[in-house]
């Protein structure tokens, strides 16, 4: 118990990076349905190609969970921690 | 204006991207899911040989992986595998192809390679039609479905190629979906370390040509029919088989030890050679 308590102060908060790559992305909305905490939102920008990129809303709610990166099926979302 | 880059992207044919696939397609997905399996194992893809067939799904690996890549003809990329893997048999041997590829025209060679229990590592991307040829019927189209060369109704059962490649004799199969993205990624660190015939089934979406003749027009509606109807192996057991009716099995269906071709055969051959060599030397 006392162990995990100590784990959990030395562990500095991390602050995630999202980032998402323009060109690559073409408007699918997988990430803003299956985010856990909805972080991303639809925009009025359109890319490009004519796709409405998402936008993202709230970024220091992000845990890292990485499903977001990982379900892109155009591998335009970079998350990076800092 | 410079771009975020993925690391992915140092497995991929960059100049490529982005790739020619619908928005909101599963095959990304598979292709996203695949670099991150082969960047974990810290793989080197210069001594992987990537083989897949004709149709989207053939895609993934050839032209974006950036490995060496057979992009052979429409049902035989198990054949040429198997070709690439009896002569070199220290590189690491990859399909990926569809549904029509390796459980339609190619339906034999599958179930041969896995009586063999060749090392190959095989990910089947089933979209549940020929997608890229205008969505005609495939063996793994669900009964009831309307398709183009179906236009009434499809009557055929679907066929259930994970528990026929079990039976045939695999090594490792399973079946995941595109939703399930990090117990994919386990999958294929596993079926592709795995000596022997290893089988991942892809339950995949397909927005264009078979979601818009059951009702389901984008990428995320097919995700969460996926995540509603999957239902893990353990649970499944338990059920009777009629609760069990459009429901996707997924999970681990077959993990064990079985030898392999390739070693059983320059086994064999050695054998063979080291014998006449020494009737020969009898002789002299």
């Amino acid at each position: 118990m006392q162990a995990g308590s100590k784990m959990t102060e030395n562990k500095p908060k991390s602050n995630w990076v999202i980032e998402i790559n323009e060109n690559l992305c073409k408007g699918c909305e997988i990430c803003i349905e299956f985010c856990p905490f909805t972080i991303f939102g639809k925009s009025d920008k359109l890319n490009r190609k004519g796709y409405y990129l998402p936008v993202v809303l709230i970024e220091n709610k992000c845990n890292g969970c990485r499903l977001c990166e990982l379900l892109c099926p155009e591998i335009a979302i970079v998350l990076t921690e800092e | 204006m410079s771009q975020p880059r993925n690391q992915m992207m140092n497995y991929i044919r960059e100049e490529i991207m982005p790739h020619r696939f619908c928005p909101g397609c599963g095959c990304g997905t598979v292709l996203n899911v695949f670099t991150n399996a082969i960047d974990n194992l810290k793989l080197d893809p210069v001594k992987m040989v990537c083989v897949s067939g004709i149709g989207c799904s053939a895609w993934i690996p050839s032209p974006y992986f950036k490995s060496d890549t057979l992009h052979t003809t429409h049902g035989r990329p198990i054949a040429f595998a198997t070709g690439v893997k009896v002569m070199r048999p220290d590189l690491k041997v990859v399909v990926i192809a569809g549904d029509g590829d390796v459980s339609g025209i190619g339906g034999n060679h599958l179930i041969h390679a896995a009586r063999r229990n060749i090392d190959l590592s095989v990910f089947m991307v089933n979209n549940m039609i020929y997608g890229m040829t205008g969505g005609q019927v495939a063996p793994t189209t669900p009964t009831g479905v309307k398709t183009s060369t179906t236009p009434h109704l499809n009557i055929e059962p679907p066929f259930q190629v994970a528990e026929l490649v079990a039976a045939a004799g695999a090594s490792y199969v399973a079946r995941w979906t595109t939703y399930h993205v990090f117990r994919l990624i386990k999958a294929m660190e596993e079926a592709i370390t795995k000596q022997g015939f290893s089988f991942i089934e892809i339950v995949s979406q397909c927005p264009d040509n078979y979601g818009r003749r059951i009702g389901l027009r984008t990428g995320v509606e097919f995700l969460k029919m996926f995540k509603k109807q999957a239902i893990p192996i353990d649970k499944a057991r338990e059920l009777p088989e009629e609760k069990l009716e459009g429901r996707i099995i997924v999970g681990k269906l077959r993990d064990r030890e079985r030898p392999e071709y390739t070693s059983e055969l320059h086994r064999v051959t050695k054998e063979q050679v080291d014998k006449i060599k020494a009737e020969q030397e009898k002789i002299s």
